[in-house]
């Protein structure tokens, strides 16, 4: 029913268009049916409780899980579905998975250069140069995650905070159009997650964004629409205050 | 270790760092001296260097170089090879043809076409491997395009199939073993046992005489200076940028969109070629190649060479070839049973206490030192590390 009220809005203005997706494993249906869409610019929060389908969804969408039945539109042009990791990286999705891994022995900035755009084979990067532009850029970026100051540190040495900013800079020097981000602030203090809330406030608008989250105060301060995930299909939609009023998700969720 | 700012990467001669100046610089004065004082100094003079210390000096630059061509494959995209003695040998078996082909009806049987060894064995022509090498220019070829070869064909299988760690150590062991085994055949064709020696000359020049051994001192340094300019532009091109990201998070690289195994292949490759023509140094130097080179224990020294200098910083592996190779010079004949006793207890002493190796311990002491003499010129509160919160990785 909430399916159907979500998909009832004309799809081809969205974005990212996930269309009664059903994912089973071994009988298991982790998705049931979802469908939702993410608008251009758009940045969304997706909740739920443990097993409700958030990571089969990020799999779903960004190639490493095939589903059953149903479509994932991207850019009402791709169907996401019959596509690979490395070509849904390439059409401007990017993943920042849980754990920050960056370079450890490289320079903040370096991690940066390494992730920029530009053609990967052993010759072409053995005569690089970063030229005026892609040096703006990586500034542009650094500037962005707030670690100008550390841009000639060993990505190692950065606190737990500013490794996962490096990372979402890794992603956005990448220009994506859509940015998954799956528990950004999982084992931040609070200050670095109220950081993290501002950067990527900061970043909406130019990029969509779907974070993953399961931390309230973080998902408050993001002040978004929020998606409910219950048993592998949408359980509500609406501002953080709308589906906290809802007696289904306190029963399911919020309430526990 | 970060190799430099992303600032003043402009020109190839401002990428190499203080330590790698310093280490060209002293290069081209041995180079210049050690022939001067050899051949213009009269022996009686107290500052001439003995003919005899020449090839042992030339030796030790050769061994450099395969040092630095290790550092390269392990140091920089952490493929810890312990089968590069192979590709130095194979270089030095290339030459070792030629310097054969060169003795002609010199030698014991006076046989002009073929070796001695293949005359003892009753061989009445010569194999159809070692047609060309009376050409320098054939074997010169040979030299880079054998181990060169090799390396791309192994580690196109190794790398491909995403071989790595132990794993790779151990089928690299296992390559340079089973050419050992092969070398050691007569049947092989190689000399089996004895290898290749008894060399006349080389282009001509008596192989013995001190200005040969001069010229091949010198081309040597040359070879090292080289090959260490090479090295180094390499790893501070963004491709050595790359080949360290896969060193530390080989998977983390792959995600970005980079093919690990180019560039596994490519370091591989060029330290095979590397090695190759270190090998190729060698043997005109020391009058002897044989199978022996290729032992593992011999490749496994290479390693231990470059964990003593410092992995990763190149010149450290210079200094700890050096280092070594003269400590087994001066050991092995004043007290040579302790030599491997010894190699051994600075191996463990140094994985224990310096596991960067000497230079990369006196780079960090030098860090350390400025970075203090900053903060105490500073006195503003630097703002406090926020280091605190060091994730559970």
């Amino acid at each position: 029913m909430i399916a159907a009220a979500v998909t009832r809005r004309e799809p081809s203005s969205a974005l990212l268009y996930v269309d009664d997706v059903t994912v089973s494993f071994d009988g298991f249906r982790a998705l049931n049916g979802l469908s939702f869409y993410v608008d251009p610019g758009e940045m969304r929060a997706v909740i739920g409780p443990n097993g409700a389908g958030k990571t089969t969804m990020m799999d779903v969408i960004t190639g490493k899980t095939r589903p059953d039945s149903g479509r994932v539109l991207f850019r009402d042009r791709y169907d996401l579905t019959a596509m690979d990791e490395a070509a849904i990286a390439s059409i401007g999705i990017g993943r920042k998975f849980q754990k920050p891994t960056v370079f450890p022995q490289h320079s903040v900035f370096e991690n940066l250069e390494l992730a920029l755009a530009g053609r990967r084979g052993v010759w072409p990067t053995l005569f690089a140069r970063l030229d005026g532009r892609q040096r703006r850029r990586i500034d542009e970026v650094l500037d962005t995650i707030g670690l100008g100051a550390e841009r000639t540190r060993p990505a190692g040495t950065l606190s737990h905070g500013q490794k996962q900013w490096l990372e979402i800079g890794m992603l956005l020097i990448q220009d994506p159009e859509l940015l998954f981000l799956d528990e950004p602030v999982a084992g931040m203090t609070d200050a670095e997650t109220a950081q993290t809330a501002d950067l990527l406030r900061g970043i909406a608008g130019r990029h969509s964004i779907v974070v993953v989250e399961h931390d309230m105060e973080f998902v408050r301060a993001l002040d978004v629409r929020v998606t409910v995930l219950h048993e592998g299909s949408v359980l509500a939609e609406g501002s953080l205050a709308h589906v906290q009023q809802d007696p289904r998700v306190i029963e399911v969720y919020l309430g526990r | 270790m970060s190799l430099s700012p992303d600032a003043a990467r402009t020109s190839p001669l401002a990428r190499i760092d203080r330590p790698g100046q310093t280490f060209l610089l002293l290069l081209l004065a041995t180079a210049v001296a050690v022939p001067v004082l050899n051949l213009a100094v009269p022996p009686s003079s107290p500052f001439h260097v003995p003919s005899w210390l020449v090839p042992l000096f030339g030796k030790y630059l050769c061994y450099a170089l395969l040092a630095v061509a290790v550092d390269l494959v392990w140091g920089f995209c952490g493929i810890l090879s312990l089968g590069h003695g192979a590709f130095f040998a194979l270089g030095g078996y290339a030459m070792g043809m030629y310097l054969m082909r060169q003795i002609g009806d010199r030698g014991v049987y006076g046989n002009a076409e073929l070796p001695d060894f293949m005359v003892f064995l009753n061989w009445t022509e010569l194999p159809w491997f070692w047609h060309g090498f009376d050409s320098f220019a054939f074997a010169l070829v040979m030299v880079v395009l054998v181990p060169g070869l090799l390396a791309l064909v192994f580690g196109w299988f190794a790398f491909r199939s995403r071989v790595t760690g132990v794993y790779l150590s151990i089928i690299t062991q296992a390559m340079t073993f089973a050419l050992m085994l092969l070398f050691y055949r007569n049947d092989t064709g190689f000399g089996g046992n004895n290898g290749l020696t008894d060399f006349k000359e080389i282009l001509g020049f008596g192989i013995q005489a001190d200005s040969t051994r001069a010229g091949l001192f010198v081309a040597s340094a040359l070879a090292l200076g080289i090959g260490y300019v090479i090295c180094r532009l390499v790893v501070t091109s963004r491709a050595g940028r790359v080949m360290m990201a896969i060193r530390d998070a080989e998977s983390r690289a792959r995600f970005l969109g980079y093919r690990v195994e180019h560039y596994k292949l490519f370091a591989f490759t060029l330290s095979a070629v590397l090695a190759g023509i270190a090998g190729a140094l060698y043997v005109p130097q020391v009058g002897i190649i044989n199978p022996r080179e290729f032992s593992p224990a011999s490749s496994i020294e290479i390693i231990i060479w470059v964990a003593v200098g410092g992995r990763g910083t190149l010149v450290g592996a210079v200094l700890g070839a050096l280092l070594i190779n003269y400590g087994k010079s001066y050991f092995t004949t004043v007290e040579p049973e302790s030599w491997l006793f010894i190699l051994g207890g600075l191996f463990i002493a140094v994985t224990l206490f310096f596991p960067r190796g000497i230079l990369g311990s006196l780079a960090g002491w030098w860090g350390g030192w400025r970075a203090g003499r900053r903060a105490a010129r500073a006195p503003a509160p630097a703002p406090a590390p926020s280091a605190v919160e060091e994730p559970a990785e």
